[in-house]
Order: C-alpha cells, then sequence, then structure tokens
C-alpha cells in the first residue's frame, strides 16, 4: 500500500505531462503560457481553436483508448494467467473489427458498429479460449499459436470486405484498420466504458490477485470462480470492443504496460489496474504526438509506432518466458 | 459434533472407482493421513471434501450441515487446503503471496488490516521463511514454495486443514518440524487434520488416525494403532512390508 500513493502520483503527472506535450507540439507549436490562456480563459484566439478543435479531441481519443487498452490486456492476462495475452496479439482486436467493419460496409448505424465490435471482440476470445484449453491449463505456446491464426483468419475476412467495399469510405477504413485516430469525433460514451470498467475491475482486484494463482486455489480461498471469469470475459471485450471502435487495431499497449508495471510494483491488481490505466494512456497519446510530428506535415496511424515499440518488447518477454517455461 | 462427515460417498473418474460408499466421521482434535499407491485418488478425495471438486455421490457433511449450502467463502473459513502443484505466472512477493490467506476473511473493498499482515508474518516465521519476505515466490526452490503455502494455509487458519503430500520436497528438519506443528493443532486446539502421505513412518508418527484406500474404491479407515498392520499395509500398496519395534515405535519397510 505504502508503494501505491508514490507510483499513481507519478503517472498522474505523466499523464498531465503527456496532455501539455499533446497540446503544445505539432505544425504550430505552442507555449506553455499559450496553452493556459487558451484552456482557462474565455478569450478567442488561434491557440484556443488548435486546441480545443484539433489537439484535444485527439488527445482525449488517443489517452482513453489506450487506458482502456491497457486495462483490458491485463485482464485478459489474469483470465488466461499468462503475461502474453493482449487484445491484439490473441486476435480480439480483429474479431471486433471485422463485425465493426462488416456493419461500416452494410451502412448500418453506429449502434450496429459498436454492437459488433463487442460481438466480435467477444466472439474471439470464446474461440481463443476454448481451443487453446487442455487439461485445465492454458499453455502459452498453444494459446499463441491459436491467437496469432484466428488474428489470420480474421485478418483474411478483412481483405475480403476491404476488397468488396466501394472506393469512397475504403481509404477511411484502411486507415481505422491500421489505428488511426485522425479525423474521428470523440464519444463519451468510451470514457464512461473506462470509468465504469475500471471501477468494476478495482472492486475485484483483491479476487484477480487470487484467481491468477491457479483456479482451485481460488476456489479454496473462497472465490466463486465461474461467474468471476465470465465478468472477466465480458468485462475485457467490451473494453476492447470500446478502444477499437474509437481508434481500430492498435496493438501492444495491453501487454506493454501490465508488464512494465509488474517489474515496477508487483502484481496487486488493487494498485496495478489503476496504474495500467494511467500508464496506458499516457503511453498511447505519446505515441500518438509522435505519430502525427515524427514525419510531419505527414501522419503515421499510431498503431504503427506501438507495433515499433511492442514488437521487440514481445519477442523479449517472449525468449524470456520459455527460458523459464519450456514449449510443452 | 463431527467437523466433517461423509455418507456413502462414492467418487468416479473416468470409470475408476476413487472409493465407493466411503462413510467416515472426521472429529475434531484428529489427525488423519490418507495412504494409498500413486493414482489411487488421495487427491481426489481431499479435493472432493473440500468441494474443489463437486462431482460425486452420496453426501458430504461440514458440521453436520451439507457441504454444498455452504457459500464458497464461508467453506474458505472452516476448510484450508494445500494444494500439490501452485502456479505463479506473475511476479508476487512471498508476504504478498501468504497474505492471500486472508482473503476469506476481507470484503471486496477492504485492505490487509495490520492484524492480517502480522498473522501473515507469524506463519512465516515459523516455516523459517521471514526474511525471505520480500522475495518473489517464482524465484524460490520446490521446499521453499512449499514452505510459503503451508504458511499461507497458516495464515487462512481454518478449523479444518486438508494437506496433500505436505513433506514434499522438504529437507528433514522441516518435514518432522512441520507436521509436528500441523498434527499438534489438531491435538490441542481440538482442529481437525487430514493429510495425504506416501511416507508409512511419518503416518505413524504423527496420524491419530488412518484411511487406506485400498484400489478400486476399497478402503479401511480407523484408529492409527487398529489400522497399521503388516496385512494391511501390503493389501494397501502390493507390496510385503516389514514391522520393526524399537524401544518406543515400530517403523515400517518393504520387505
Amino acid at each position: 500500500m505504502q508503494k501505491a500513493f508514490p507510483l499513481l502520483a507519478t503517472l498522474i503527472l505523466i499523464s498531465a505531462l503527456s496532455f501539455i506535450s499533446a497540446f503544445s507540439v505539432g505544425s504550430i507549436s505552442l507555449s506553455f503560457e499559450q496553452i493556459g490562456t487558451a484552456l482557462f480563459s474565455d478569450n478567442k484566439s488561434m491557440a484556443q481553436t488548435i486546441i480545443w478543435e484539433l489537439r484535444a479531441p485527439r488527445a482525449y481519443i488517443a489517452y482513453v483508448t489506450g487506458a482502456l487498452l491497457a486495462l483490458a490486456g491485463l485482464l485478459m492476462q489474469v483470465l488466461l494467467r499468462n503475461p502474453l495475452a493482449d487484445p491484439y496479439i490473441l486476435g480480439i482486436s480483429s474479431g471486433s473489427s471485422v463485425l465493426a467493419l462488416s456493419a461500416m460496409a452494410a451502412g448500418l448505424s453506429s449502434f450496429w458498429i459498436t454492437g459488433g465490435a463487442f460481438a466480435g471482440a467477444l466472439l474471439s476470445v470464446v474461440l481463443v479460449f476454448s481451443l487453446s484449453h487442455s487439461n485445465g491449463s492454458w499453455q502459452p505456446s498453444r494459446l499463441l499459436l491459436t491467437g496469432v491464426v484466428i488474428a489470420a483468419g480474421w485478418g483474411a475476412m478483412i481483405n475480403f470486405i476491404l476488397s468488396t467495399s466501394p472506393d469512397k469510405p475504403l481509404r477511411g477504413m484502411l486507415f481505422w484498420l491500421m489505428g488511426d485516430i485522425n479525423n474521428i469525433t470523440p464519444e463519451l460514451s468510451s470514457f464512461i466504458a473506462l470509468i465504469a470498467g475500471t471501477i468494476i475491475s478495482i472492486a475485484i482486484a483483491r479476487q484477480l490477485n487470487i484467481l491468477s494463482r491457479g483456479d482451485l486455489q481460488a476456489i479454496a480461498l473462497g472465490v466463486a470462480v465461474k461467474p468471476l471469469r465470465i465478468s472477466l470475459f465480458l468485462l475485457a471485450s467490451a473494453l476492447t470492443a470500446f478502444a477499437v471502435i474509437q481508434a481500430g487495431s492498435v496493438g501492444f499497449i495491453g501487454l506493454v504496460i501490465p508488464h512494465m508495471l509488474r517489474l515496477i510494483c508487483g502484481s496487486d491488481h488493487r494498485l496495478l489496474i489503476p496504474a495500467s490505466v494511467l500508464a496506458g494512456g499516457s503511453l498511447l497519446l505519446i505515441s500518438d504526438t509522435l505519430a502525427r510530428t515524427i514525419i510531419a506535415p505527414q501522419q503515421l496511424p499510431v498503431g504503427v509506432i506501438t507495433a515499433f515499440i511492442g514488437v521487440p518488447f514481445f519477442l523479449y518477454l517472449l525468449n524470456k518466458n520459455f527460458d523459464r517455461q519450456p514449449i510443452k | 459434533m463431527s467437523l466433517l462427515s461423509t455418507k456413502n460417498l462414492s467418487i468416479e473418474i473416468a470409470d475408476k472407482q476413487i472409493c465407493n460408499s466411503l462413510t467416515i466421521e472426521f472429529m475434531p482434535g484428529q489427525c488423519w493421513g490418507i495412504l494409498g499407491r500413486n493414482g489411487v485418488g488421495k487427491t481426489t478425495l481431499l479435493h472432493t471434501l473440500s468441494l474443489l471438486k463437486k462431482d460425486y455421490n452420496g453426501d458430504i457433511f461440514l458440521k453436520e450441515k451439507n457441504i454444498q449450502s455452504y457459500k464458497r467463502a464461508s467453506i474458505a473459513r472452516l476448510i484450508g487446503i494445500q494444494l500439490q502443484h501452485n502456479e505463479d505466472p506473475f511476479p508476487s512477493s512471498v508476504l504478498d503471496t501468504v497474505l492471500t490467506g486472508r482473503h476469506p476473511y476481507l470484503s471486496n473493498w477492504q485492505w490487509e488490516s495490520e492484524a492480517d499482515i502480522e498473522k501473515a508474518q507469524a506463519a512465516l516465521e515459523t516455516v523459517e521463511m521471514k526474511e525471505l519476505s520480500q522475495r518473489l515466490v517464482n524465484h524460490l526452490s520446490g521446499g521453499e514454495r512449499q514452505r510459503v503455502s503451508l504458511a499461507t494455509l497458516m495464515t487462512q487458519n481454518p478449523e479444518i486443514f486438508l494437506l496433500d503430500e505436505p513433506n514434499s520436497h522438504l529437507d528433514m528438519n522441516y518435514q518432522i518440524g512441520l507436521l509436528k506443528y500441523f498434527s499438534s493443532y489438531a491435538y490441542s486446539d481440538q482442529r481437525l487434520v487430514i493429510m495425504t502421505l506416501h511416507d508409512i513412518n511419518l503416518a505413524a508418527r504423527f496420524c491419530s488416525h488412518l484411511l487406506l484406500l485400498t484400489g478400486e474404491g476399497g478402503y479401511l479407515a480407523g484408529s492409527a494403532e487398529e489400522i497399521l498392520t503388516t496385512d494391511n499395509l501390503q493389501q494397501t500398496f502390493s507390496h510385503p512390508v516389514e514391522a520393526i519395534k524399537s524401544a518406543d515405535r515400530t517403523i515400517y519397510l518393504p520387505a
């Protein structure tokens, strides 16, 4: 508990800094003072327009999406009792994308796109879960393989949808798929989902600590494992779906953040959950600021940046994991 | 009043009969040893007694009430079970692991109190792991991890202790020390200890009662003196056993 305050305070500070840098950096750079005036006064300046109409909505989406993904990754890792679980690697994001894209291509309303994203995420988790389960446990090799193959299957379906779609919405769909935060309107619903998800997760955090030590141990210590698992399923899928609707498939946040935090503060989920939310948001916001400045005036989809960070990290982790636990 | 009892308990796994119409009353103040060949179902029986496994026929009574009528958390306050295998996929300190034993006593938003931490520290002292309390459990040796599991169980502090080969991975001094500790819980504190063991001599030394699983669902149960005969042991292990009497106890050896 004594570790909680300094860690969370640091992460809140990092979050604030990542917002300030997102507000200040861009084709027109703004000073700290200009940002202050723009945020806290009423006079219409150009700085105010730039921040409120361009940079703040985008920063908001990046932060919320990153936080959603980090939390979803953390919950999936407990669910599968494996530090390599991540909504992107296990094909959950792509499953979610497929159904959301189908709804988009069919010209359905945003309600159906949201519903499709959720159903796709849920379907993927169930598939990965049931196919890689054997002898009461999930072997890392089998889990990853199943996830990768399912992701490949979804990938094919995505290509099918794209190649049969009319030209007009195609570019938007493509960018959305790559994990793009540009040109989308911020929705309050994802923020509400994030807050609700965080509160629910913290409420069950001690049960998650116990569940991560195995089903039998959890039952022996009085945890009702089945209902807990089902709620984790639904929660992780919903969080992934909201992230996907906001920013398409952004990978590796859910993998990198919980792992780094475990190294810093251990595996107590009462601390890991709020810390992952704050750190995940910050990382994606910083990545997005990089994505729009690195080759300015050209913009990159933020998924490209997270993949550049995430892939080496994942390979390192995979290597370390299998050193300790040989493939069975 | 029996703490735990079974009535016509039958367990079958994959066409293998683990026990057939097992009827036993486990009373407070008793220390039971379960002996039997590999794969005869000792672990399955322990798991069933604590309702980790639910597919059985017959009845199990906890404090003379059907165990199925209890909530999970209430069972966890009455029955503690040490499992044979631990899973530690994420880094967690020894102290945090031992503190999980307090889980059944805490509500959802509650943190462990100072008193809970003291209980965990005391348990770590008993198993001589106090210096390692900040170490990560996935960096421990097998014997150290086993002692952490036993300390977790002490912190859980139930009335009924179910131990699945509590002596495995342990050095001789810890085997004797910890078995003495748990059996004295039963004798001086009127609790119930039920443990599976491989070593007949440890069972003879620490247990007041024995349950021999003889295979195909058969069993022999009773006080240790009554059950420990070379004939019974031979029937259980399908190997002749020799009893050597020394001044104050009898040693059992494979012939």
